[in-house]
């Protein structure tokens, strides 16, 4: 009789345990969830936030960075903010705004020197090679370049100026005479610094910085540009090149660059061949 | 129980300073320790830099929370070693002093639940939600959990005590909200909610504080005249009694790892039962 009271008293307070156990478990993992989806949506960072020089690919960063602000601390030029909890990326951690301050590159790093975990890769030492962001010409439209004029001040004031941003020459077909001077970002040498964007002189910068998850594409692993494998093989991979012969009205010769001309005359030595330039957008080194 | 406020007969014995010694110790390090934060901010004068999560002081001293290393390294990422070094120092210190410690004199949420609680106990409100303590604990493994599963420091999306402490700092926000929301918590729906129940942080330093040495002491436990005072200011009331009435033997030194060693029982207890002092042998007061 004891022995059996004990044995019921000691299942009930199993039943009892295992309820509490499970009661606790439900309730805090479904705060879990919550906790997980939230920070799994953070993970994206939204188009207009730049996280500082040599930042960890998204989403290791913010398993990487612990929200200390040093970086934000030993910024120079006060450009860094950690992200309050109401903006849409992971809470605390550090970002700027390129069209408000841009990165001024400082030459020793020090927000990377200052962050303990390497959530800001300690490996980046020159930072020339910083990737940042991505700087594209988003609107063709209101770009003043584009328009004919010559803004050129992105090309201006990029740090480094000729290398990430290039004006490429190209035929205006509205005026039929001028030349429309294209700025082009090249992704090898932008580091997202923002300088650009933050310099233009638009209402809403035609010119911007994006996370360079947003701004990049890829070609397919299996895709050969011709160009650059004839010029790795030493000449075409395909069939011996044949000279182009044109069919010309009688008495005309065409030239590449210069077009149609009166042919001289039989007995006059032909000029030497120049070569002129393509202009870079052309000449199909670049995509 | 003495029918007058918690600590009346310790002030009539004591005088009112001695009566209130740990506490304004205690609020001057959760305060100064604040302020040797914002004074670089706020006056350009650089003597910490960063926040609770990690801090460098006076360019030499890092100091890096354990907890959120952890859940970095759970997340699959190794720190530097000026982190690491950081979160040495700050076990090491706190397996000296006791981990919860850092509960009562430095963490600045504690001063908005204290805030709280002080209120509840002016206007009355008693009673509210029950929720075993044991909560925290299975928060604390819900966050690295987390942490592992998503690969990110998802507490730290929510961690009020960051959040405040880097809102302070850094720019509040929103922070506000859930700092309010936490006040009011732990004013109307449960005594010591937030600091008692829930935490992560604070469960995090009292397993540290499992094998703490500075301990809360009762080398007069006879003296007891069960006016209750200090269960009555305890913010961890579970664990005087095992230490103050000798259950199953037990030794006069509260060992109790949620003990937050805030010393408020020292003040409020008109005969010095109380005091701090190591965990085996000799108390001193």
């Amino acid at each position: 009789m004891d022995n059996e009271n004990k044995s019921r008293a000691k299942g009930s307070a199993r039943r009892q345990f295992l309820a509490d156990t499970a009661r606790m478990a439900c309730g805090v993992g479904l705060l879990g969830l919550g906790l997980g989806f939230y920070a799994r949506h953070a993970t994206a960072l939204p188009p207009a936030a730049i996280r500082p020089p040599g930042a960890l690919p998204e989403t290791e960063f913010s398993g990487a960075c612990i929200r200390c602000g040093m970086c934000v601390r030993d910024c120079p030029f006060n450009i860094l903010h950690l992200a309050k909890p109401e903006e849409p990326m992971s809470t605390g951690t550090p970002y700027f705004v390129a069209r408000q301050l841009p990165c001024e590159m400082c030459e020793d790093i020090p927000c990377v020197k200052a962050c303990p975990t390497g959530a800001l890769d300690h490996a980046l030492t020159d930072i020339n090679k910083a990737q940042m962001g991505l700087a594209v010409l988003v609107d063709h439209e209101t770009c003043l370049n584009f328009l004919g004029l010559r803004c050129d001040i992105c090309y201006r004031v990029c740090p480094v100026i000729d290398k990430a941003i290039t004006l490429d020459p190209q035929t205006n077909l509205r005026t039929g005479k001028h030349t429309l001077f294209i700025p082009v970002v090249h992704s090898d040498a932008c580091t997202g610094c923002g300088k650009c964007e933050k310099a233009c002189p638009t209402e809403i910068a035609a010119i911007k910085v994006f996370p360079r998850y947003m701004a990049k594409g890829q070609l397919s692993a299996h895709y050969r540009l011709g160009w650059v494998e004839k010029e790795k093989a030493g000449g075409s991979l395909v069939a011996p090149e044949v000279e182009h012969r044109y069919n010309l009205p009688e008495g005309m010769q065409y030239e590449h660059g210069k077009g149609l001309s009166a042919s001289p005359p039989a007995d006059a030595v032909p000029p030497a061949p120049t070569f002129t330039p393509l202009p870079k957008a052309l000449q199909g080194d670049k995509l | 129980m003495s029918s007058q406020r918690p600590g009346m007969e310790a002030i009539a014995a004591k005088g009112w300073f001695a009566a209130h010694r740990w506490l304004i110790l205690r609020r001057t390090s959760q305060i100064g320790i604040l302020l040797l934060f914002l004074v670089g901010p706020w006056f350009g004068l650089w003597i910490v830099k960063g926040n609770l999560n990690y801090s460098y002081t006076l360019n030499v001293l890092p100091l890096a929370d354990p907890y959120l290393l952890l859940q970095a390294l759970l997340a699959g990422h190794t720190p530097e070693k000026l982190a690491l070094i950081g979160v040495a120092i700050v076990l090491l210190l706190y397996l000296l002093v006791g981990g919860r410690t850092y509960c009562s004199f430095v963490c600045p949420v504690n001063l908005l639940t204290d805030a709280a609680n002080w209120l509840r106990t002016r206007l009355g409100i008693k009673g509210g939600a029950h929720l075993s303590r044991t909560t925290r604990y299975w928060i604390l493994g819900m966050t690295l959990v987390a942490a592992a599963l998503t690969g990110t420091l998802a507490w730290e999306m929510f961690n009020p005590v960051s959040m405040l402490h880097r809102g302070l700092i850094f720019g509040m926000g929103l922070a506000w909200a859930v700092l309010l929301a936490i006040f009011l918590f732990d004013l109307f729906v449960m005594r010591q909610g937030w600091c008692g129940h829930l935490c992560p942080v604070g469960a995090f330093y009292s397993l540290i504080g499992k094998f703490a040495q500075l301990r809360i002491r009762l080398p007069a436990r006879d003296a007891c005249n069960d006016c209750m005072d200090c269960f009555a200011v305890c913010p961890e009331q579970q664990v005087i009694r095992p230490a103050l009435k000798a259950i199953k033997g037990a030794p006069p030194v509260i060992l109790e790892a949620n003990c937050t060693n805030c010393g408020r029982c020292i003040d409020v207890c008109s005969k010095n039962v109380f005091a701090f002092g190591g965990r085996t042998g000799k108390s001193n007061t």
